[in-house]
């Protein structure tokens, strides 16, 4: 096998352009994910049964159903339900759905950590609920849950991949379509696993730096 | 019945009772005015089992009102019920004359908004067993939290405040301290100063020594003694004999969710006629033989 790098130099646009639009799209779903995981979490723990049951259906469903296919559904079959999204929202909000149900219960655990009697010294204080999560439990919880939530936007970030076949031109998109273009498959899909690499070891250098600042919050204070 | 679970042998100590002034004019423009917390008929029950069964009691202004009884007895729920961490479900608890917890609509009784229930204990102060300091924030910014987000005073001032609590309970030199590099009795007493910054009109303390070692016990004990003197009020759950004999004016003895017997610490600790008062005191008797049998 010869290696003919015009293949790329010739689709550097493209390639560039589909690098972002993975990028774009992995990042917004990763915001709406941890947002609505974040809600969903906080219904959990604190509201009522009401609240409770549904939630644990939807949780149930996403997380027993293929994100291929779930995104399927939202794109294809959501004009059936009157939703019709272009395919980057549709790809956005079916990313975002699928990583919120995991952040949900990452954020959920963190919730339980933080032992009760803390919350209820701040209820006879008068502070309220939304003051105890930001001020009390999220600063606690954090320094637990880092390692679990960048894993999971690592796997949100792999899972970008799958927003190809709702005609999104993301660098799987992209490099996929210069493969069958040119027949050099092989070369391309190393390309595309490099490209996800590089995507993948941002996050988590992030992610280890955020682990050391928060860590050396709470080192402050010695257990 | 016996005098050793008062501290100082046969020396009388000198307690609440025989060495308290009057109050020097305790408010009797109405009846009820002077009664800061009153129960009438509380209940509550945990599944079939029923903890609290009809309880009444009338805390009056600068009152010390000590809760003992067996574990299971339904003192912590009680108290505890005091600021609604436990929802009564029977009967009424008033906070200076307004419910707590619940609102009569005329289909039947709802528990009140929580922004309701914040307004009613707010000027109830509650001390726990395990302290609940949140490790996160140093002893200052404990007693400033609230402050700051509730009383919504300025850093400055609320830092001001805090501070002095904190020198109230003698913690001054420790205000920059995490909660895990105190001790369990300088905790203790953090998070005493925490509740006092609030400028509760009650205080409610549950069990505040038990979880401390026995050197420990005194100084927060000392504290809870000057805030009596003090004329705060106070609902006290406590194991601490002693500190119920000296400092309370009532002591009420609880058994499976009722009240067996009330009255001055003499009445309790030296006259107890109820044989499961009795029953009660005589483990504390029997644990304390050791020291007398070291006398003789």
């Amino acid at each position: 096998m010869t290696f003919d790098p015009s293949i790329f130099t010739d689709h550097l646009g493209d390639i560039g352009l589909g690098f972002l639009v993975t990028l774009g799209t992995w990042s917004s779903g990763v915001l709406l994910g941890l947002a609505l995981g974040m809600l969903i979490a906080v219904a959990q723990v604190f509201g009522n049964n009401l609240m409770r049951v549904p939630l644990r259906v939807f949780i149930e469903l996403i997380r027993s159903t293929p994100f291929l296919v779930q995104l399927f559904l939202v794109y294809y079959g959501g004009p059936s339900f009157g939703i019709s999204l272009d395919p980057i929202p549709a790809g956005i909000l079916g990313l975002g759905v699928y990583g919120g149900v995991y952040f949900a219960e990452i954020f959920r655990t963190g919730f339980q950590s933080v032992a009760r009697g803390q919350l209820e010294a701040a209820d006879c204080l008068g502070i309220t609920r939304l003051q105890s999560i930001w001020r009390i439990q999220l600063p606690q919880m954090l320094v637990m849950i880092l390692p679990a939530l960048v894993n999971m936007v690592t796997v949100l970030c792999k899972e970008t991949a799958v927003l190809s076949i709702i005609t999104i031109p993301e660098l799987t998109m992209v490099l996929t379509g210069i493969g069958s273009e040119t027949f050099a498959f092989v070369e391309t899909l190393l390309m595309l696993c490099i490209g996800y690499l590089i995507l993948v070891e941002l996050c988590s250098r992030l992610g280890m730096f955020l682990e050391t600042r928060v860590g050396r919050f709470m080192s402050r204070q010695p257990r | 019945m016996n005098s050793l679970l008062i501290p100082g042998g046969n020396v009388p100590a000198p307690t609440r009772e025989t060495t308290r002034e009057p109050l020097d004019e305790p408010m009797k423009t109405n009846g009820e005015q002077s009664s800061v917390l009153t129960l009438s008929k509380v209940g509550k029950s945990f599944g079939n089992l029923r903890v609290l069964k009809g309880i009444d009691l009338q805390v009056q202004r600068s009152e010390v009102v000590c809760l003992i009884g067996p574990s299971g007895s339904g003192k912590s729920t009680l108290l505890r019920s005091m600021a609604f961490l436990e929802e009564y479900d029977e009967g009424a608890i008033r906070i200076e004359g307004q419910l707590l917890g619940w609102q009569d609509t005329d289909k039947g009784r709802r528990r009140a908004p929580q922004a309701q229930i914040n307004q009613v204990r707010r000027n109830v102060g509650m001390v726990f067993q395990q302290f609940n300091l949140w490790p996160h924030m140093t002893a200052l910014g404990n007693v400033c939290e609230a402050l700051r987000r509730v009383r919504k005073l300025s850093a400055g001032d609320a830092k001001q405040r805090g501070m002095a609590m904190l020198d109230k309970v003698g913690l001054a030199h420790k205000a920059e301290a995490y909660p895990a590099q105190l001790s369990g009795g300088q905790q203790q007493r953090v998070a005493i100063a925490r509740a006092l910054a609030m400028e509760p009109h009650i205080m409610l303390f549950d069990e505040p020594t038990s979880a401390l070692d026995p050197e420990l016990v005194g100084e927060v004990l000392q504290v809870m003694k000057t805030l009596a003197k003090e004329g705060m009020t106070m609902v006290v759950v406590t194991h601490e004999m002693g500190f119920a004999a000296q400092v309370a004016d009532s002591v009420i003895f609880l058994d499976q969710g009722e009240i067996v017997a009330r009255g001055t610490p003499r009445q309790i600790f030296h006259n107890a006629e109820q044989p499961r008062l009795q029953q009660f005191l005589q483990n504390y008797l029997d644990r304390n033989a050791f020291w007398q049998d070291a006398k003789g």
